[in-house]
């Protein structure tokens, strides 16, 4: 063998040994870190001294920090966790860096707003942050739906949310339910509805794959709690009639009460309990609902079916 | 005269293409592919804010690195190979050396700013599946970040025609740096009073405004960019630059290169 020929071996193999054991190093230090009991810090806080770093890049450093938000609160929600203490800052950073950055303010909103675990529970902050994105684009209507959702949704305050749907219905395209929706907050409108037609307002609205898949899972939710309360009070109403519960839906037709055996939104019949009550057959694949569910159930986290 | 500086100019095209400058291409598709795909992985909704961004970002930060090293090179490279006493020797006068090299590095920039747009353009074409009407602003923005590169090939080649290329490299790098920062100085000199005032005012007059030519985050949004600030940009960038390439001029003619 050629000296030369030793060497290239000898170089490649140490090469390919190296490279392998610095992966397995840095999976060691990565467990290490993960099992270890790091706090997690925001190390520059000031959107000032960022947007000057930026050197006037400011869109790419947005970008970068509102994917680190989306990051963050991903990895919280995740892990169930009941705080959410980055999540502000990271979005109060993303937006003054880019105030032009709508998709921060409608989703950011909506991860703060919720309380946890599906959001940081900080309703107060979402506000903040959707009046921040209104200041800045005021010609967006999506904002103004946004604030509004949040304030019926999160708040119960009516009054706020009818003022935020009639200001967004002001502006030139904005989608004709934001008319109706003031006028429902302000006569204090029935919440199912209401609720209904704000997810059909955000599916329609969107082109986001994702957010169209969210009302779609929102929207099944609802009906199965429409469902569920309805075919209860069907067995209530039976009762009274009858002295006794019914032991299948059967008997409900038979009472002239229901039509048709009721399926839920994924096409699976409901289940009638000994007691009357009703619940679903498969309540993991129907995230979000409140009520046809087993008693002591625990939800899994929550994951998007896709839209119909 | 007007054959020598075109001469000039083109071998400097053809050494900086001889140098593998036009390789950072090779990183740029890489980054334009790996962005376009990974980012709808993990964020939201900004897969076209980010193809544009980064795009447009890379394509200014890489052609201003290679403004800066090559435009440092330009004159010490032509010295250290004593190539520049046989280009001197001929009937080329030191200033039409000068202006030659600075076009031939202009061109470069200008072929690999033509090349990036292209996979910028490309990247948000297979991102966003279709244009939109407003996206012919980013065609504003790529022009403005040819305009920086004039600035900055110009002071590069002001500062590697007295200091050696470490120093041209860092004054250059300082300048494009204060240069990005123009607009926080203009604050600060309105803020201040008596002489900082006036040393701050004529700091800010003084540094090439690299703020007014960065429109990246507003083109990323669709925001039109007003025709008289295009122009009023063009003016500025062509006045600076012809007043940074007259200062090199200057300094070269005068310098002793026994």
């Amino acid at each position: 063998m050629k000296p030369s020929r030793a060497v290239t071996l000898t170089a490649s193999a140490i090469l390919i040994i190296c490279l392998l054991s610095s992966a397995a190093m840095l999976r060691v230090l990565d467990h290490m870190r993960h099992t270890g009991t790091q706090q997690e810090v925001l190390y520059l806080s000031s959107p000032r001294i960022l947007k000057r770093l930026s050197l006037g890049y400011t869109g790419l450093l947005a970008d970068i920090y509102w994917t680190r938000a989306v990051q963050y609160f991903g990895a919280r929600h995740y892990a169930k966790a009941n705080t959410y203490e980055l999540l502000a800052p990271l979005l109060q950073i993303t937006t003054e860096l880019d105030p032009h950055l709508t998709v921060a303010y409608e989703f950011g909103a909506n991860f703060l707003a919720p309380k946890p675990p599906d959001g940081a529970g900080m309703p107060q902050a979402a506000i903040q942050l959707a009046n921040y994105g209104i200041r800045n684009n005021p010609q967006d209507w999506h904002l103004y739906y946004n604030l509004g959702f949040i304030y019926y949704m999160e708040l119960q305050d009516y009054a706020h949310a009818s003022e935020a749907f009639a200001k967004g219905a002001d502006v030139p395209g904005a989608h004709p339910f934001l008319r109706i929706m003031a006028a429902e907050m302000a006569q204090h409108g029935g919440e199912l509805r209401m609720a209904q037609m704000m997810w059909i307002t955000a599916y329609q609205s969107s082109g986001d794959e994702d957010v169209r898949a969210n009302a779609v899972t929102h929207l099944r939710a609802l009906q199965v709690d429409e469902d569920v309360t309805n075919l209860e009070g069907m067995v209530s109403l039976y009762r009274q009639h009858t002295g006794r519960l019914p032991s299948n839906f059967s008997d409900l037709q038979t009472a002239g009460l229901l039509k048709e055996i009721p399926v839920d939104p994924l096409g699976q019949t409901y289940k009638l309990m000994p007691d009357g009550g009703v619940q679903v057959r498969d309540p993991d694949n129907l995230p979000f609902i409140t009520k046809g569910v087993p008693p002591g159930y625990t939800p899994p986290p929550p994951k998007f079916l896709p839209s119909d | 005269m007007n054959s020598r500086i075109t001469s000039i100019a083109s071998n400097t095209f053809r050494e900086a293409i001889r140098d593998r400058v036009l390789y950072n291409l090779i990183a740029f598709a890489v980054l334009m592919c790996g962005s376009a795909i990974l980012v709808g992985q993990v964020s939201v909704g900004i897969e076209r804010l980010v193809v544009i961004n980064l795009g447009l970002t890379a394509v200014s930060l890489f052609g201003t690195v290679i403004a800066i090293f090559i435009g440092i090179g330009l004159v010490s490279k032509e010295i250290d190979k004593r190539t520049l006493y046989t280009v001197l020797s001929r009937p080329v006068q030191r200033w039409q050396f000068i202006v030659g090299k600075f076009f031939g590095l202009v061109g470069t920039l200008v072929v690999n700013t033509f090349f990036m747009a292209i996979g910028v353009f490309a990247a948000l074409l297979w991102v966003s599946k279709h244009f939109q009407a407003a996206d012919g602003w980013l065609f504003v923005a790529v022009y403005f970040i040819v305009l920086q590169f004039l600035i900055i090939t110009a002071l590069a080649l002001l500062f590697s025609s007295f200091s050696s290329p470490l120093l041209s490299a860092v004054f250059a790098f300082s300048l494009f740096i204060i240069g990005c920062f123009a607009d926080d100085l203009r604050g600060f000199a309105g803020g201040a009073q008596g002489i900082v005032h006036w040393l701050a005012t004529s700091v800010f007059y003084l540094v090439p405004n690299f703020s007014s030519l960065n429109v990246i985050s507003s083109v990323a949004h669709g925001q039109p960019v007003a025709s008289a600030i295009v122009l009023a940009n063009t003016m500025y960038a062509l006045v600076y630059s012809a007043m940074a390439l007259c200062g090199a001029v200057l300094i070269f003619e005068r310098r002793n290169l026994k």
